[in-house]
């Protein structure tokens, strides 16, 4: 059991950690019943469609497609990233937060650069072995050397926004089995979750 | 509350009707002038009695944008107090990774953050080297995915695990980290009561107004020794009991340098006082009925009357005061004073 805590900035953290609980709480707190609207309906027409035009480029979407499924890939449980979505998400993201247009679209070029650096390619063109290297020089916070830096920022982020795309799916909702959301005889917690923690009602 | 209202058939509600000021003759208010946003014309109404419910600040803003030669420094502010005596709830948070969650079966939690639990203040001032007191909410459980999902989870995925490689990493491990920290992380939120001060306030911007012509408020906030040490204490409380339930804090404890973590005064969007009221005149703005010391006919009754901030929700307090103040317009109306 490592008993090291790896500690963060707390801005970092409570900027990372908040955006779940906080929208819970916006969904709590707000009164009035949203109106309907299409998907990507705070979006102008004009910025929609070049959503549907795709924002980041065939080359970029590629990149991120290859990546996410990377990140989670498909297993006896459940699909990959890809299967839910994940790089059609990312896309739409691109404008729905337009604040984080140009760390992602830095970081693939980023990518791609320290790829044609290593292999001589960028990292689409690599072999599956290349691009694992490449990201075991980046996936790894704590072990990361210090001009991998920025490659470590840009997985981070991506991590997380696959991380969005996959588990808020219907695939990946199953995968993850949060129970919530639906009409329930609730009678307490479950006897099984109760004796994992050793507590028990009586 | 306006459905039982409008069931009288005496309501008549205006909606898109930003308020400017409030009216008078005499020193008696005589009703709101009102920018119609649709047409972006101004109106007018009457009234024998101006009940204002604005928010507090919203409200302060009214009484000092309405000035005559009856109220010079706005209306009902002969006593200065307009805007002053502002407070929020104080504020800080921390969570924890819990390895007694990890891999807990899958269940219904919906609720378990900000509902099925809270901690109300337990402690005696007297051993303690801050004034008043705070509550804490707690959050986490297995919610429901959305944007942010486990964010960060490279500073939490290698606790607990033997781990060479630290936090982080892709492929069918994260995967699988993803599975079992799922629900095991814990927030703590400290809400606490910050102390009144006069130099707490809100005033008119003399330079800037709204896309409606109105002067805007600006504001000067400064949190005491007194909320620092408060706010320090809940830190030291969250890293007390993370620590006893063998828990790991998810970021480092704010130190002094850093506020220890308090939030920006209006973060917590409890802003009350400003209209305080009072048995005095000449230090606030209102008496007990929520009516205006200098104009009989103008009642305040959202959170501007609070002369203290008791690190609740305001909103019970707010609906509370305002009924006692409605049963008394009813009463003195009856009576013939209104």
């Amino acid at each position: 059991m490592s008993t090291d805590k790896k500690k963060i900035s707390r801005r970092e953290a409570i900027k990372t950690l908040s955006l779940g609980t906080l929208a819970g709480g916006y969904l709590i707190t707000a009164c009035d019943p949203a109106p309907e609207q299409p998907f990507g309906g705070k979006l102008s027409a004009k910025e929609l469609e070049k959503w549907k035009t795709q924002f980041f480029t065939d080359h970029e979407y590629e990149t991120v497609r290859v990546l996410a499924n990377m990140i989670i890939p498909a297993d006896d449980r459940s699909g990959n990233a890809e299967q839910a979505g994940v790089p059609d998400f990312i896309d739409f993201m691109m404008l729905d937060r337009p604040e984080i247009q140009t760390p992602m679209r830095g970081g693939l070029q980023w990518l791609d650069a320290q790829c044609n650096r290593l292999f001589g390619n960028s990292f689409i063109d690599c072999s599956e072995q290349e691009r694992r290297e490449m990201l075991d020089e980046i996936a790894y916070p704590e072990q990361a050397s210090s001009e991998m830096l920025p490659g470590v920022r840009f997985f981070n982020r991506m991590r997380d926004l696959t991380a969005s795309g996959f588990w808020s799916s219907k695939i990946g909702i199953e995968d993850i089995q949060y129970l919530g959301n639906r009409a329930t005889n609730w009678n307490g917690c479950p006897e099984k979750a109760l004796k994992h923690i050793g507590v028990s009602y009586d | 509350m306006l459905p039982p209202a409008q069931r009288t058939g005496n309501l008549e509600i205006i909606n898109h009707a930003m308020v400017r000021e409030v009216t008078e003759k005499d020193g008696t208010a005589t009703g709101v002038s009102y920018i119609n946003k649709k047409d972006r014309r101004e109106y007018r109404v009457r009234a024998n009695v101006v009940v204002l419910a604005a928010s507090a600040c919203e409200s302060a803003r009214l009484l000092l944008n309405s000035k005559s030669s009856n109220f010079p420094d706005g209306m009902a502010n002969s006593s200065g107090m307009v805007g002053k005596y502002l407070m929020d709830t104080t504020g800080t948070s921390m969570a924890g990774v819990f390895p007694q969650l990890m891999d807990t079966p899958a269940h219904n939690e919906d609720g378990v953050g900000g509902m099925h639990l809270y901690i109300p203040w337990w402690l005696d001032n007297r051993k303690l080297d801050f004034p008043r007191g705070y509550h804490v909410e707690l959050w986490g459980g297995r919610g429901m995915p959305a944007y942010g999902f486990m964010g960060g989870i490279q500073n939490y995925n290698a606790l607990f695990q033997d781990r060479p490689t630290g936090g982080g990493g892709y492929g069918q491990q994260l995967k699988e980290d993803y599975r079992r920290f799922y629900g095991s992380i814990v927030g703590f939120s400290g809400r606490g009561e910050g102390i009144a001060y006069e130099d707490n306030y809100c005033e008119i911007d003399p330079d800037v107004v709204d896309e409606w012509g109105i002067p805007v408020l600006r504001f000067h906030y400064n949190w005491s020794e007194h909320e620092y040490l408060q706010v320090k204490h809940m830190q030291d409380t969250f890293e007390q009991i993370i620590d006893e339930l063998g828990g790991v804090p998810l970021w480092d404890k704010p130190g002094k340098e850093d506020g220890y973590g308090i939030t920006a005064p209006g973060q917590i969007i409890h802003e009350v006082g400003v209209t305080r009221m009072g048995n005095n005149p000449d230090s606030s703005v209102l008496n007990k009925n929520c009516q205006a010391h200098d104009v009989n006919n103008l009642f305040v009754v959202d959170g501007g009357p609070f002369v203290s901030q008791p690190h609740k929700n305001p909103t019970w307090t707010i609906l509370a005061l305002s009924m006692r103040a409605s049963e008394y317009i009813v009463d003195q109306k009856n009576k013939g004073n209104l």
